[in-house]
């Protein structure tokens, strides 16, 4: 039987069950102080009524609290997403929907860091198997945190930086650029607690211009040039 | 009003209608899963597809194509087979193919119309998703790995029920239906989800693997857990009824049932009063019910020599034609003292109109301000409700008056007590006098609580009938109330005046909510089908028939006259109820007038014309002014237990299921702990 | 080649900052108020008479677009009026393309100003810029940004001193690729999951909360202000007939240095490749094949390619689209089976799972062309699946399908071949 390639990511989404030590955990959970507030700046961006066109950005606020006081990325405990659904009188399932839906919510607890090396075609096409073999060979299994809770490896699909292919998200940032070896140091950085520098790990290139320095726009590499004077 | 054409058939159809129904109109017929006439357009399963000219050169789902002029559709062209024999073919990769063991077999619309458009044969190769099964309640038996996905199950509890419960989780091919934490479905018209799902996902947990539907015998019939006579199928085996399910009527339930309309029929082959009892009073304390024969019953009750000292109570279940031979029987021994609302109501029941729903159930949906007084209609009436969110989702203004209960739509709860009707707040007062087509639901709370002479003198004051409306409207619960009203079960004093004439010969007629304590010199003589609280208090006990064990006439709380056929036989020495009112004439030497069911009939009819005609009765649009008390105290809801209202739902092990789990799970959970 | 003064996104490349002071040196926010004193009207037939095709992919004309959304509010159910909304497609996900990304953070201003023009002209309340969720860094540039244009009084209650009130807001996804889908995004807006709408209706008549809504995107909108200040003729100076313009490239894969450009519309493939991308790698002899517009285009095979003029019409005519203009090129040591498969990978992960042939279909044939892949298949599979794909295009709610379907077609016709002889190998190793 041929091994599926791709068959990792979608079908192991699963909810964590709902253990009483789960609730003990979470079900006192509440937004921290500064969340109060940026709950109801988001809250207010729709329309009176509308309330729950906020569940995404409030399901990924939760997400990013749960990180902060787990020392990981974060993710959605069911407690977590009753309080969503309950702050926006929201039926649990329609938040629930929303949730497994889409695939930047954790549904199960990951590790500090979320590594997301992208596989599809581009990045395959510059070398992305290296840089899950490199992962791999750091410990990594997907779908799974480590065992030092350092790491969750995941799949994930095209994450528009194909011009500067291959990459990986982790967390927050971006390493675009990468080689098996130049992702392996960023790693080994950020398990020695080190912010390794994001974008592009090639020397010579700035963003997406091509190596070695843009083809065009030359006038804006060391100045904010106004062409509006050539029109 | 485009005109069209489909496979060269010119139609017609209204504005706003879609392909699908332009090629119903041509009598074309086409294949669907997702698409529901009673819920919204999901346009999902694409197997409605047909090919539309002027358009692009792809096949159009007909269920969401609005159609129009000049079209030209055909449903019988290649594309179009093409089509659904591919999305048939996509639909039957994952489905698991065990039709053997499905109860949705033999009524599967998956089976049949891969019969119709399939191929013959499967190109899938693959391994088969299998999906876990998902618990969603005593009711509902649940194999996930055949749905089909058409999401009919979460647009109904969604758009109808108004319960969001059901979702679907996940995405693409991993989309899975289910409830939150697989919590049971809780709401009162749950099971409708089972006669949605167009494949065997969502089957009858109840009835699972009791038969196949080819072998049932189909009777029409007339619900009687409420009063509101949904139309319903019974279908049964032999002696046996095996199911309920719901017919379409659209001024009545739809297509819709409660779960109790559905489930208490297991409880017919329980606790049945299947023999003649008599209770034998040896050493002067309660004695014991022993078991008789008919003669003996008879002769026993000959023996107290009542005369004219006998009254009926009717139970909430009767049909019209038990209640009428009961009253020919009572009347034909002087008396007529006659009464159904067995709790001791007593509201004036001279004008009719004034105890009916006159708004209909249909007409309800037009209403724009609505004032409940004393009702809790999810329970009183969940297909009412039903009406209610509609006329709600349409922007209708409801107010309650009462305890607070869940409503399944906007609704402000303006205070439990039935004195908040004396001071209705300004925005209360201005919408209901402002609506357009205002209405009044008055329940069994807000007239135990004595809030009908003041809802009527509202109703005067809103002007709530008016050219073409009438928004006044009470909401029974009694299957047999109206019924029983028209044909004189009513004192004005209600069982008062039952209490007070201390009869000494008093019929019981399936009558389980009466406080017989107050009867204590009577001789209390039960004639129903359930060993219930009746029984338990009668001194003679004479087996019936349970309402799908006789023929007979409802009529509704919108008084609509419906007639209900038989669809099995009472059980042992259970006799259908007028025969034993027709023996008891005998044996008490007196004449009832009518010797056959026919007869029996013919004579109700000509005593009361309203009920030979299938339909709404006609009690006048006239109001009635009535002087009423000062109002005051907490409105009671006559309902304590959705699940367990009457004796044979009481008998049923579902509903009992459904009354722990559903409505008293917390408690049971809590005491575990 | 097109020269550096008439190119619009003069920061692409992040040299110099994105913020508000620098935009404005650059030439942004340039006296907005007398852009939107032109009127609607004029402003709609400045962006018709420009030829600008939406840059999302579909190319369906902009002006025109902006056209249908209504001159006065309808009314609803309770006689208020509705007001219209501009939705921004952010939700840059499709393989291969990687501009709005690059316009978002480096020129955020272009498109807050285009955002406001646009609204402006299709008398918008508000408009919402929905970005996809893994543009984390973007996105806070981006929040960044229509802070500042709130700050200096350039969006917001009487926006730029026109009189109009205009707000932008910033709606972040959270990982759907139909989200880009317009109707999805709606649904997605509204908070529900991104599954896509039936249309009818369309979304000008009912759209975003049952509102006239427009979807456009990025790059579509953030031409907008520097079409206007330059003029139609200006614009459409550039690129063949139906085809004007000019248009960020993004060229991955296997190119000596892949990057995004902008150039004028219909350049030649080699031209873009030559001047830009250092060529391809291992040379022209070494080229397989191109997606020249986004996965979910079929693929060109290289002698059909050279030469090819990059616009909409110049890729229709070798079979594939111009789709996003992302370019994926592989050259000969490309497994391009599995370059496909990838694909048929990526669109079963990101199917909605709502309608039937797409829900299955896609997993369906991703199953065959991973057997495919390795050859462990029989020849009429490859039929069979050529059959699925046309069981799948045009039956489904949304183009999803359709590009699930194309990228295998394009497999099929030009690598049928390559197709037949793993499949061959394979059994030829079973029998030895």
């Amino acid at each position: 039987m041929t091994k599926l390639e791709g068959a990792r990511f979608v079908a192991d989404r699963h909810l964590e069950p709902d253990t009483p030590e789960l609730r003990a955990r979470w079900s006192g959970f509440a937004w921290n102080e500064a969340n109060v507030a940026k709950a109801k700046e988001i809250v207010a961006r729709y329309p009176a009524g509308r309330q729950r066109s906020s569940v995404m950005p409030l399901l990924d606020l939760a997400q990013r609290q749960v990180g902060a006081e787990t020392n990981t990325q974060g993710w959605l405990p069911l407690p977590v997403m009753e309080y969503v659904a309950a702050y926006l009188d929201m039926p649990i399932i329609r938040v629930v929907e929303v949730a497994t839906f889409y695939f930047m919510y954790n549904l199960v607890p990951v590790g500090r860091y979320h590594v997301q090396v992208c596989g599809t075609t581009p990045c395959m096409l510059r070398g992305s198997d290296d840089l899950i073999a490199a992962c791999k060979k750091r410990g990594m299994h997907f779908g799974h945190v480590s065992d030092d809770g350092l790491w969750t490896l995941t799949e994930v699909e095209c994450m528009g930086n194909c011009a500067s292919a291959p990459m990986v998200q982790i967390n927050d940032d971006n390493y675009e650029d990468l080689t098996a070896e130049s992702l392996d140091a960023i790693l080994g950085a950020l398990a020695e607690g080190k912010q390794p520098k994001a974008g592009t790990q090639l020397k010579n290139r700035h963003t997406v211009e091509p190596e070695g320095g843009p083809t065009t726009l030359t006038a804006m590499v060391k100045e904010n040039h106004d062409y509006r004077g050539e029109w | 009003m485009p005109k069209l054409t489909v496979d060269g058939i010119e139609v017609e159809v209204p504005a706003g209608a879609t392909v699908l129904q332009a090629c119903e109109a041509a009598g074309k017929e086409i294949p669907r899963f997702c698409y529901h006439e009673r819920l919204s357009i999901a346009g999902n399963c694409r197997m409605c597809l047909v090919e539309v000219k002027p358009g692009p050169p792809k096949p159009q789902a007909s269920c969401a194509l609005p159609a129009g002029e000049g079209q030209e559709i055909r449903t019988d062209s290649e594309m179009v087979k093409k089509a659904r024999e591919g999305v048939m073919e996509f639909l039957l990769i994952n489905h698991p193919l065990d039709c053997p063991i499905c109860d949705q077999g033999g009524e599967c619309d998956l089976q049949d119309q891969a019969m119709g458009y399939g191929r013959g044969h499967s190109r899938y190769d693959e391994n088969k998703r299998a999906v876990t099964e998902k618990y969603m309640g005593p009711l509902i038996k649940t194999v996930m790995t055949r749905c089909i996905h058409c999401t009919r199950c979460v647009r109904f509890s969604e758009e109808i029920a108004g319960v969001d419960e059901i979702g679907a989780l996940y995405r693409g091919e991993n989309m899975q239906i289910t409830t939150y934490l697989e919590h049971a479905a809780k709401h009162e018209l749950s099971a409708n989800v089972i006669d949605l799902c167009p494949v065997g996902a969502l089957t009858s947990r109840p009835y699972a693997f009791e038969a196949r539907p080819w072998e049932l015998k189909k009777t029409l019939s007339i619900d009687v857990s409420d009063a509101v006579g949904a139309n319903i199928r019974v279908d049964s085996r032999g002696r046996e009824v095996l199911r309920v399910l719901p017919r379409t009527n659209d001024d009545v339930n739809e297509e819709w049932i409660s779960d109790k309309a559905r489930y208490q029929v297991e409880g017919l082959t329980r606790r049945r009063l299947d023999k003649v009892w008599i209770r034998r009073k040896e050493n002067g304390g309660a004695g014991k019910l022993e078991a008789a024969s008919w003669n003996d019953a008879f002769a026993a009750i000959a023996a107290v020599k009542p005369g004219s000292s006998v009254a009926a109570v009717a139970g909430d279940l009767l049909d019209c034609e038990t209640m009428f031979a009961a009253k020919k029987l009572v009347n034909a021994l002087g008396s007529d003292l006659l009464e159904g609302r067995q709790t001791g109501m007593a509201y004036d029941t001279s004008n009719l109109a004034g105890v009916n729903f006159n708004s209909t159930f249909a007409g309800i949906e037009k209403a724009d301000a609505i004032l409940i007084v004393g009702s809790n209609l999810r329970w009183e009436a969940p297909l009412v409700n039903v009406r209610l969110r509609k006329a709600a989702k349409a922007g209708a203004k409801i107010f309650v008056i009462g305890p607070v209960w869940e409503p399944t739509y906007a609704a402000t709860f303006l205070g439990a007590d039935v004195a908040v009707l004396d001071k209705l707040t300004a925005d209360v007062e201005e919408a209901m006098s402002k609506a357009e087509r205002p209405a009044i639901i008055l329940g069994g709370g807000g007239l135990v609580a004595g809030a009908h002479a003041k809802a009527l003198d509202l109703a005067a004051k809103w002007k709530l009938v008016r050219d073409g409306w009438n928004g006044f409207n009470v909401l029974h619960f009694s299957a047999a109330r109206m019924g029983g009203l028209m044909l004189g079960f009513a004192q004005t004093g209600g069982m008062a005046d039952l209490v007070k004439a201390q009869p000494k010969l008093l019929l019981a007629l399936g009558a389980d909510e009466v406080d017989f304590s107050a009867f204590a010199g009577s001789l209390k003589v039960y004639i129903g089908h359930h060993g219930d609280k009746g029984a338990h208090a009668a001194d003679i006990v004479l087996p019936g028939s349970a309402f799908t064990e006789k023929a007979g006439t409802y009529v509704n709380t919108e008084g609509r006259v419906q007639f209900a056929d038989k669809a099995v036989f009472a059980p042992g020495d259970a006799r259908e109820d007028w025969t034993i009112l027709r023996a008891l004439a005998d044996a008490l030497g007196v004449s009832v007038g009518f010797d056959s069911f026919v007869e029996l009939q013919a004579a109700m009819i000509a005593e009361v014309p309203a009920l030979g005609e299938e339909g709404l009765a006609d009690y006048g649009q006239k109001l009635p002014k009535l002087k009423g008390d000062k109002l005051g105290g907490e409105i009671r809801y006559p309902i304590k237990d959705f699940y367990l209202t009457n004796p044979i739902a009481r008998a049923s092990g579902t509903m009992q299921q459904c009354s722990a789990e559903l409505l008293h799970g917390d408690e049971l959970a809590e005491a575990a702990e | 080649m097109l020269a550096d003064k008439d190119r619009i996104f003069t920061n692409l490349y992040g040299f110099q900052p994105w913020n508000l002071a620098a935009a404005k040196a650059r030439g942004d926010w340039d006296n907005t108020k007398k852009l939107l004193a032109k009127g609607p009207e004029a402003i709609v037939d400045e962006i018709k008479a420009s030829g600008l095709r939406g840059r999302g992919g579909a190319g369906f004309p902009t002006g025109m677009k902006w056209s249908f959304m209504p001159k006065e509010a309808p009314k609803d159910q309770f006689g208020n009026p509705r007001p219209s909304f501009l939705v921004i497609n952010a939700d840059e996900s499709e393989p291969g393309s990687c501009k709005d990304r690059e316009i978002i953070r480096h020129d955020p201003h272009k498109l807050i100003e285009g955002a406001l023009v646009a609204g402006f002209a299709m008398r918008a309340r508000a408009a919402y810029i929905y970005i996809r969720g893994e543009y984390i860094r973007e996105a806070e540039t981006l929040f960044a940004a229509v802070q500042e244009a709130y700050d200096a009084g350039l969006i917001g209650k009487n926006a730029c001193k026109s009189g109009y009130d205009f707000d932008v807001f910033v709606h972040r996804g959270a990982g759907a690729y139909i989200c880009g889908e317009e109707t999805a995004m709606i649904e997605s807006l509204e908070g529900k999951k991104g599954q896509p709408r039936l249309k009818p209706p369309f979304p000008a008549g009912a759209g975003l909360y049952g509102c006239p809504t427009t979807v456009n995107n990025v790059e579509s909108i953030a031409v907008a202000p520097t079409i206007l200040r330059r003029g139609a003729a200006w614009f459409s100076s550039f690129g063949r007939e139906n085809n004007k313009g000019t248009k960020l490239f993004q060229i991955s894969g296997h190119v000596n240095k892949p990057c995004v450009v902008e150039e004028a519309m219909s350049i030649p493939f080699d031209e873009l490749i030559e001047k830009h991308c250092g060529g391809i790698r291992g040379g022209w002899d070494n080229l397989l094949a191109v997606i020249p517009g986004g996965s979910s285009v079929p693929l060109v095979p290289a002698a059909m390619m050279r030469g090819v003029p990059m616009d909409f019409d110049g890729c229709k005519e070798v079979g594939s689209g111009l789709g996003t203009a992302a370019l994926i090129v592989m050259d000969k040591s490309t497994d391009i089976v599995r370059a496909i498969s990838r694909l048929s990978a990526f669109y079963k992960h990101e199917s909605c799972g709502q309608c039937t042939p797409c829900r299955e279909g896609t997993g369906w044939m991703w199953r065959v062309m991973e057997r495919l892949r390795t050859g462990d298949a029989e020849v009429d599979e490859i039929d069979m699946l050529q059959q699925l794909t046309k069981q799948v295009e045009g039956h489904t709610i949304c183009a999803l399908g359709d590009a699930a379907a194309w990228p295998i077609q394009g497999l099929i016709k030009h690598f049928r071949p390559e197709l037949e002889s793993r499949i061959a190998k394979r059994a030829e190793k079973a029998n030895a």
